[in-house]
């Protein structure tokens, strides 16, 4: 075929600089907490996100009680449901997805699949850490202040987000604010790191045409967010000289309770502009992670290659230059110039060009191959699926005409929570499942694996199907309770009270998983080397789990891509990047280390 | 340069902290480029007049007013600064300790004697003019808002910037560089590349203000 990037050269050149010492830790709290290796940093990245993306998911079910039993529940008033909506958007978007995928998988896997010891600088990583931390805890502070966290909706548009009508308005939104910029110092930090990483220590033989896939997506995520959160840091600046000092960045003259306040001048779409330069590539930070993990997934359960390397990675490219060119599209009913809605609708439809390419070079990585049900390989085609679902109702809101009518009601919910909230969850699912031997040395549970699988795929479809039903009703988002309206029928109210049933069992699904989690630490199956019989770097340590340092005393040489799967003429069906041509006649079903002696030969 | 996507290393001859430097500047750069766009924003949404830069900023010596005579004074020592920098990382390559440690230490002097300035026209406009973040008697209140807002992230830059510059001139002075010792925010060994890539910052901090330098006090 002819899209087969040509693999398995020898010619391999030879170290272009001596290796740089190890940073080892001398005691138990620089080993486990005061970390600088990035494999820790990462579990502790991963845990944190998860505990405070249980606050979201708790948050996400009292507002489904309130939506589908409205005037049930006392301690569910309008003001706690803004706040309710707020914290689990901002939650899930920033302090779960975003933290997860980069710094939860990036830490964990780039230095393990470019072939390296580490993160470039495990210190200013660390740090990373602990400021994302700290950001963590001031936003979990601002439930118990006085007045509560802020409920100004997760896009915090001013004018109202600072108003005193607003729940929160008092010290919650200053404390998100200032988490916002906190978590954004953070992410820089643990973000040049990874760039750098990917760039300049990558092993010998690894160029940048044969890294994992998921290498590519995070990486370039990584650069979405440097050049993507500056605007938000900006934004969150001026809106605390704003709330704190009184400037009139964001605020026009204004009446409130009929006092005229002292703000004027300023411009509430600038806000919006700079929330959604950062915003829309935000989309992408959570997706092009979850599309190069989801490429793996599939070539390694499916035994075949991926289907248009070259082709996959420069559409991730692609698709995140165009992230930066397409924010507008979510203030179509913002007032804007009706040139702008045209420009901002062509550049949102053709992201859809290179999205699409990327979804059929799954299904053609699928077409005949060896696919293997396993439970990640049952997460990334529910990722498809649901993907494509949620792309194609994008196509829909990307349309200026289209969008004006859908806007503010519970479609666009629908859309973005099956394609950035379901769709990459399930990878994360997926991943999980995938890496989780290689983190621990024991399997997850199979039977509980399906069972989470196949309640939380059928659910998620079993509620955001329907949202997207209520929103062509005209069923608004962000209502604390709908009332009797003239154009929304009343069992409309049947379906919100049928959706919040499904939703609290797909949430309790969760906890399965969760036991599994920390069940299979101990009473796992033990997984050996490669149970999955992956190609790439990381499954090919010296030790399983990888020690400090991830490789023995030779770094890896790189011979091939990571898509050796069904060689015809090997004797396996894989070969792992680090075995040169003229050894794979040989069984390698032990896959060799460098330390093995397999000497590269010097050119 | 060779080819990018050759193994190892995408820029040759790049050490990992110029790399790093580069990359976070780019990201900086948005960040600046994006105060001076809402400034842009903010001074066309104001219903009310703009100062005139040129009498705001003037100075008056022996009754006559000048307009725009210290921001002059200042952005004259914040590019002489960057010559210093520039001899810095020159003596630093040839591990000239003494050279080196004098020409860092005159760049964090000339750094601080800008933040200084920059103090004394802060104060000027604050207790004299009464111009305030919420409020400004000469017109726009975003003026005294955007002003205060931006060059105080500028100044905080070249704060820092004068800061590392004093360490790394201690650390050249004892000759950690030499000795190989720690570097700090690594645990690795030190060596003299560090020069370079605190010069990387501080001419970005210099650049940044003649950009901040032309669109607050030009126009």
């Amino acid at each position: 075929m002819a899209d087969i990037v040509p693999t398995a050269v020898d010619d391999i050149p030879s170290a272009e600089v001596a290796e740089v010492d190890l940073y080892h830790a001398r005691s138990w709290w620089t080993k486990y907490v005061f970390s600088q290796d990035a494999k820790v940093i990462a579990v502790q990245y991963s845990c944190t996100a998860i505990a405070i993306g249980l606050v979201a998911l708790v948050l996400s079910w009292l507002m489904r009680l309130q939506l589908g039993f409205p005037e049930s529940f006392s301690f569910i008033d309008a003001s706690d449901y803004y706040q309710f909506i707020t914290m689990h958007g901002m939650i899930m978007v920033i302090y779960l997805l975003t933290a997860l995928f980069l710094g939860g998988f990036g830490n964990y896997l780039i230095p393990l699949m470019v072939g390296a010891r580490d993160m470039v600088f495990p210190y200013v990583n660390m740090l990373s850490f602990w400021v994302y931390l700290l950001a963590v805890a001031v936003l979990v502070a601002s439930f118990f202040v006085p007045g509560g966290p802020t409920g100004a909706g997760w896009t915090l548009y001013p004018p109202q987000a600072i108003l005193s009508g607003t729940p929160g308005s008092e010290y919650g939104i200053i404390l998100m604010l200032v988490s916002l910029a906190l978590f954004i110092i953070g992410f820089t930090m643990g973000g040049l790191n990874y760039v750098v990483t990917v760039l300049q220590a990558r092993t010998r033989g690894m160029t940048l045409m044969r890294l994992p896939l998921t290498v590519w997506g995070i990486f370039v995520a990584t650069i979405l967010a440097l050049l993507a959160f500056p605007a938000l840091f900006v934004g969150c600046v001026m809106m605390i000289f704003d709330r704190v000092l009184g400037s009139s960045f964001f605020m026009p003259a204004i009446v409130e309770m009929g006092q005229q306040l002292s703000y004027g001048g300023g411009s509430p779409l600038l806000f919006q502009h700079l929330f959604w330069f950062f915003g829309h590539p935000e989309v992408y930070i959570v997706a092009l992670p979850a599309f190069g993990i989801v490429s793996d997934l599939l070539s390694v359960h499916a035994r075949r290659h991926i289907f248009g390397y070259r082709m996959m990675v420069w559409a991730i490219v692609i698709i995140g230059a165009l992230s930066f060119v397409v924010w507008a599209h979510h203030m179509y009913v913002s007032g804007m110039n009706p040139w702008f809605g045209f420009f901002f609708a062509t550049t949102t439809l053709i992201i859809a060009v290179p999205t699409a390419l990327k979804v059929y070079n799954w299904a053609l990585t699928l077409w005949r191959a060896n696919i293997q049900f396993t439970l990640p390989m049952l997460f990334a085609l529910g990722f498809i699926v649901t993907f494509v679902n949620g792309g194609i109702t994008g196509l829909f809101l990307g349309n200026v005409v289209v969008d004006v009518p859908l806007s503010d009601t519970m479609f666009v919910v629908a859309h973005f929570h099956m394609v950035m909230g379901v769709a990459p969850i399930l990878v994360i699912f997926g991943a999980i499942y995938h890496w989780y031997p290689l983190m621990t040395g024991r399997m997850l549970d199979e039977k509980m694996g399906q069972f989470h699988f196949w309640v939380t795929f059928v659910g998620a479809y079993t509620i955001f199907l329907p949202l997207h039903y209520l929103g062509l009703l005209g069923v608004p988002r962000r209502y604390f309770e709908m009332g009797e309206t003239s154009f929304i029928p009343a069992s409309a109210q049947d379906l919100n009270a049928f959706v919040t049933v499904v939703a609290l069992i797909v949430g309790f699904a969760q906890i399965v998983f969760l036991f599994n989690l920390f069940r299979s630490l101990r009473h796992g199956k033990v997984a050996g080397r490669n149970p999955w019989k992956a190609a790439s770097l990381e499954w090919q340590t010296d030790d399983v789990p990888p020690g400090h340092g991830n490789f023995g005393e030779h770094l890896p040489v790189v011979y091939r891509w990571a898509y050796d799967y069904s060689v015809p003429g090997a004797p396996d069906d894989f070969i792992p990047q680090n075995v040169p041509s003229n050894a794979v006649a040989e069984n390698h079903a032990e896959a060799p280390s460098a330390a093995d002696g397999i000497e590269a030969p010097r050119t | 340069m060779g080819d990018w996507s050759s193994d190892q290393r995408a820029f040759k001859n790049v050490p990992w902290g110029k790399a790093m430097m580069w990359i976070f500047l780019v990201s900086d750069t948005f960040i600046f480029s994006i105060f001076l766009l809402s400034y842009m924003t903010v001074r066309s949404s104001t219903t009310v007049a703009w100062p005139h830069p040129s009498e705001v900023f003037a100075l008056s010596f022996g009754g006559e007013p000048i307009p725009l005579i210290l921001i002059a004074i200042m952005t004259f020592i914040l590019i002489t600064s960057s010559g210093t920098m520039v001899l810095a990382v020159n003596y630093g390559y040839r591990k000239d300790r003494f050279r080196t440690a004098v020409l860092l230490l005159a760049t964090a002097a000339f750094g601080a004697a800008f933040v200084g300035m920059q103090a004394f026209e802060w104060t000027k406009l604050i207790v004299e003019e009464g111009v305030r973040p919420w409020t400004n008697p000469m017109g726009a209140a975003q003026f005294g808002s955007t002003f205060f807002m931006i060059t105080g992230f500028h100044g905080f830059h070249v704060s820092i910037g004068v800061l590392f510059l004093i360490i790394l001139a201690r650390k050249v002075w004892r000759g950690d560089y030499d000795r190989g010792q720690r570097g700090f925010f690594t645990s690795r060994k030190g060596n003299y590349e560090i020069i370079e890539t605190m010069g990387l910052y501080w001419h970005f901090v210099d650049l940044v203000w003649v950009f901040i330098f032309a669109f607050f006090y030009l126009w």
